[in-house]
């Protein structure tokens, strides 16, 4: 399979109203695999949806190259890119029935009457919105609108279809649901995906791969899988999932953390990098009751099947989490218990900063 | 589902209104009523007020013309007065709106800070009489104007152009007054259009023109419709630039009326001519009302809100 977009040197910045400047994209590269789902995740302000909007047309990098297939887009105005947006607020048409929304694009493209038709209804069953094509947008809920709009972008068959944070006006069930309903359509039509979001549960269930973003730059890449187990800077580390980011400093083939004991290289992972930080899952913590411990716990909550435990080891603060399981066989964790904390084997992980 | 009548908590306290019952008996409806009853009267031998005497007369006067011996004949002048006043305001409406989307646009899409100052700037005319601003105009258009006289500067012309007292001078007087009751009512539409409908229109492929045309214009249509009326209607009974500006060539309805209460000294068909143009203008509004139903049904807003 090919490259269905490839980013090269994409750089955008933006006046602010203050007269200073953004930078919202510095030299980003990103490669997209055709009939892929990519996601491209970081906090808002990191210029994600920037990206996409270049890639829409919706706005002209400062430098750079887009192409799409092999052929260069950059300089392309909007309507003439084989690829579509769902946006964030939907942006359907208020005046238009549904069927008129979704027909609007195939028009433009100058379809016929007949195949539009034929089209409109395919793109209804695809979104199982048949038999509301003439409604109104405003008759429909939050959902269906939702839909509508994918269904708006979908029927115009694109070379990529891109979502700008489609889920997060939906509330929590129905956005569970249309991430399976996203993955479905994504399989099927086996058009590429390119979704912008910052939940990073969402990125990590619906990603084949997962940029990383901050200030304008892309810091990772890769399946979600790996980003996750292998974080690789302390920004990602922190920013997927939860992690306990704590200050290292090499000496010699050790590192030493405060509060732990020293550590030897062969025991860390990731130690190639010269990070000065060092990242562990709260999973991967373990902790004993020991009088003579190095840690003492702050903070207890019981979440259903899990445990999770805060605890004060030389000033900063460790998180774990236990199977409630655990506990019940003995020993309960309760606030102000000195316990000992450690690490599960090859489980810490050296992140730059 | 409940609904309440408007106006239930408020029975048995109908004097609340009276003032504003007053003002509108004795401000609007009487004179109304006055002009009505005249209409019906038969002419005061000087000419100056009415005689108490039943008559249709005006109203036949409207469409027939009486020779010395008596005899009637169909007589379209004041048809064509009508006809006349109907144009000039069709045409200031017509300018007037291709003028107005594009300023409109304009300050609807600049900084929200920006868009203050530019429709202060678009209500500044209203700061002097529209009487002396008209004579103003009479300065730019003469012969010897700055017009003219840059054109003649340049070499484009040896002859000045004659645009005062013609119809063109007419056109740009009502124009020029009207303008910005076209702009405000669009500008509201458009300030309230969200423009990311737009970017979705060019990203399913739409040009520039086919945004416009099927995205942008029937969003602010409401704005449209409320600007047509809100020119239409006063433009059709203009007198000042039709008198000032038109030299008296270009005789719209109310330069008639006016005659008529004055050197014509024929009150009852003044009177008369007032109604045709108050029954026009029902009618007008009617269509417009019509037409803004239609539009609200597909659009959600209707145009009397942005009126509002």
């Amino acid at each position: 399979m090919g490259a269905a977009l490839t980013v090269r040197g994409v750089t955008k910045s933006f006046a602010t109203p203050e007269g200073g400047e953004v930078h919202a994209l510095k030299d980003v590269d990103l490669d997209v695999e055709d009939g892929s789902f990519t996601v491209l995740l970081g906090p808002s302000g990191c210029g994600k949806t920037t990206l996409l909007r270049c890639v829409a047309g919706l706005e002209t990098p400062d430098s750079g190259e887009i192409m799409l297939h092999g052929e260069r887009i950059d300089q392309v105005p909007v309507w003439k890119r084989r690829v579509n947006t769902v946006f964030q607020s939907y942006a359907l048409f208020p005046h238009m029935t549904v069927e008129r929304n979704i027909a609007f694009g195939l028009e433009m493209d100058g379809i016929s009457r007949k195949d539009t038709i034929d089209k409109v209804n395919e793109a209804l069953q695809m979104v199982r919105l048949d038999g509301l094509g003439g409604r109104k947008p405003s008759q429909l809920s939050g959902g269906q609108q939702q839909r509508v709009a994918l269904a708006r972008a979908l029927a115009k068959q694109p070379e990529v279809l891109l979502l700008d944070e489609p889920l997060s006006a939906l509330d929590l069930k129905l956005r569970r649901g249309m991430q399976l309903e996203l993955k479905r359509l994504q399989r099927e039509t086996s058009i590429t995906f390119i979704l912008v979001t910052h939940d990073q549960e969402e990125a990590m269930a619906m990603g084949d791969q997962v940029a990383v973003f901050d200030s304008g730059e892309i810091v990772q890449i890769g399946a979600p899988r790996d980003v996750y187990l292998a974080p690789r800077t302390r920004f990602v580390a922190d920013f997927i999932g939860e992690a306990n980011v704590l200050p290292a400093q090499w000496s010699g083939d050790s590192i030493s953390i405060p509060g732990f004991d020293d550590l030897h290289r062969s025991l860390i992972v990731g130690s190639e990098s010269a990070g000065e930080f060092v990242a562990v899952r709260p999973e991967n913590v373990i902790i004993e009751q020991a009088e003579s411990g190095n840690g003492t716990v702050i903070e207890v909550l019981f979440v259903g099947g899990l445990l999770h435990v805060e605890v004060e080891v030389q000033g900063s603060t460790v998180s774990a989490r236990q199977s409630s399981m655990v506990a019940e066989s003995g020993w309960m964790p309760a606030i102000g218990d000195r316990v000992q904390v450690g690490f599960r084997a090859g489980s810490v992980r050296v992140v730059e900063a | 589902m409940i609904t309440k009548k408007r106006g239930a908590a408020g029975q048995g306290s109908w004097w609340a209104g009276a003032p504003g019952l007053f003002y509108l008996i004795a401000l609007v409806l009487a004179p109304l009523v006055v002009i009505v009853i005249y209409s019906f009267l038969s002419r005061a031998k000087l000419g100056v007020g009415v005689k108490w005497e039943f008559s249709i007369a005006p109203y036949v006067e409207l469409f027939y013309s009486e020779s010395l011996s008596g005899e009637r004949s169909f007589d379209p002048t004041y048809l064509q007065i009508f006809g006349n006043s109907f144009l000039y305001a069709l045409i200031t409406a017509g300018v007037c709106l291709l003028l107005s989307i594009p300023i409109a646009m304009w300050i609807a899409t600049r900084p929200a800070d920006r868009r203050t100052t530019l429709i202060f700037l678009v209500t500044i005319p209203f700061w002097t009489s529209l009487l002396i601003r008209t004579y103003a105009f009479i300065i730019i258009l003469n012969d010897n104007g700055p017009i003219n006289g840059f054109l003649g500067a340049i070499g484009a012309i040896s002859m000045p152009i004659p645009m005062l007292y013609t119809p063109f001078a007419t056109v740009v007087g009502l124009v020029y007054a009207f303008l910005p009751f076209m702009i405000l009512p669009i500008y509201a539409s458009a300030e309230r259009f969200d423009f990311r409908l737009a970017e979705a229109a060019y990203d399913l492929g739409a040009a520039k023109w086919t945004v416009l045309r099927r995205i942008v214009l029937p969003a602010i249509r409401p704005g449209i419709i409320a600007g047509l009326v809100l020119v239409f209607i006063p433009a059709l009974g203009s007198f000042l630039a039709p008198e000032l500006l038109g030299g008296g060539k270009t005789s719209m309805i109310a330069n008639v009326i006016a005659a008529q209460f004055g050197a014509s000294r024929n009150w009852p068909f003044g009177a008369a001519l007032s109604v045709m143009v108050l029954v026009i203008t029902l009618l007008v509004l009617l269509v417009f009302a019509v037409l803004a139903r239609r539009m609200s049904r597909t659009s959600g807003r209707s145009s009397w809100e942005v009126l509002l």
